[in-house]
């Protein structure tokens, strides 16, 4: 672990190496941590659903009403404000999943003996964003036709100078903005505010054990930071999963929409 | 001073998200101000807009990471 190569005498700030993490094996086929972690996440909420789901009464009990409150969020919230009253049922499943799966997996990260947000590997956020890309381009192409769907990208009625412009800038909104930044966005969030609380433990961590008297007093700075920033990092793992979810309805929508 | 340029980068990228989310949750919050009742609609309305102008800053994180 890290705590042991820091035992020097100068101060090693974290870096990205520090997130990967093989556990059996090494180079591309290891089995990583953020892996076990992932399938902790799906056993464990597959288990929970299961379980809070199999005895659905009217009046629900303490267990059922936390995931009916939840499900309400992501159906009422998002699903439905963005997508519309009329066809936004079938995108649902997709849509509460994906943030049962985010926000589960982003509370790993603070979660004491797990602590590590699985979505801080890009490959997770990657394949997450990949299902909502190909999702949201297979709708708009079966709804207006591949010609359609091109032609549906730049309004009507612009002067036709101006045209190709905007056709090449929505081409690159739609293909690769989108999908880009969707990933992007959830590791990037979880990515940084990991390393800051990597940052925080370490720093506080050196400058107690491994540094002499007057200076170790000021230890108390990184580690109170280090309080502050896991309640921070609390809101930020909520609001990347709503955020994910919010936008991959709203891509959603936009393809479904009769008009651009 | 050792370092990296690259993070000079994120910071330059920083500046202009953060007038953008500013400007977003200014306009939210006099919204909400002038109007209380509307808040359940502004709130996706801004939080979308965060996310979308967050998305520059995120850019720069990534390839301040990326060219090391």
């Amino acid at each position: 672990m890290r705590v042991n190569v820091v035992a020097g005498e100068t101060f090693v700030p974290p870096s990205g190496e520090d997130f990967w993490q093989p556990l059996v094996g090494d180079g591309a086929f290891a089995l990583t941590r953020p892996m076990v972690l992932f399938l902790l996440s799906a056993v464990l909420i597959i288990t929970v659903m299961l379980l809070a789901t199999r005895r659905l009464s009217v009046v629900p009990g303490k267990g059922q009403w936390i995931l009916e409150s939840a499900y309400g969020f992501v159906r009422n919230g998002i699903a439905r404000d963005m997508i519309g009253e009329r066809n936004f049922k079938p995108f649902l499943p997709l849509l509460f999943s994906a943030f049962i799966v985010i926000l589960v997996n982003n509370l790993f990260g603070i979660i004491p003996v797990l602590q590590y947000p699985t979505m801080s590997r890009i490959g997770f956020p990657m394949a997450l964003a990949l299902f909502v890309y190909l999702l949201y381009l297979y709708l708009g192409i079966k709804r207006r036709g591949l010609g359609g769907y091109f032609k549906g990208l730049v309004p009507q009625g612009l002067p036709p100078f101006i045209v190709p412009l905007l056709f090449v800038l929505e081409i690159i909104t739609y293909f690769f903005t989108r999908p880009v930044t969707l990933a992007l966005r959830l590791f990037g969030n979880m990515f940084a505010g990991h390393i800051l609380l990597l940052l925080m433990a370490l720093a506080g961590e050196y400058l107690l054990l491994h540094t002499g008297f007057p200076t170790n007093v000021f230890s108390i700075g990184p580690l109170v930071g280090f309080f502050l920033l896991t309640a921070f990092e609390l809101l930020i793992e909520f609001l990347q999963a709503y955020i994910f979810v919010l936008l991959a309805a709203f891509y959603i929508a936009d393809s479904l929409a009769d008009e651009h | 001073m050792e370092g990296n340029i690259a993070i000079l980068g994120y910071g330059l990228s920083a500046i202009g998200p953060g007038i953008g989310v500013g400007l977003i949750f200014a306009a939210y919050i006099s919204g909400v101000a002038r109007q209380p009742e509307a808040r359940g609609i502004l709130q996706p309305l801004a939080i979308l807009g965060f996310a979308l102008t967050e998305a520059l800053a995120i850019f720069g994180l990534a390839l301040a990471f990326v060219f090391r």
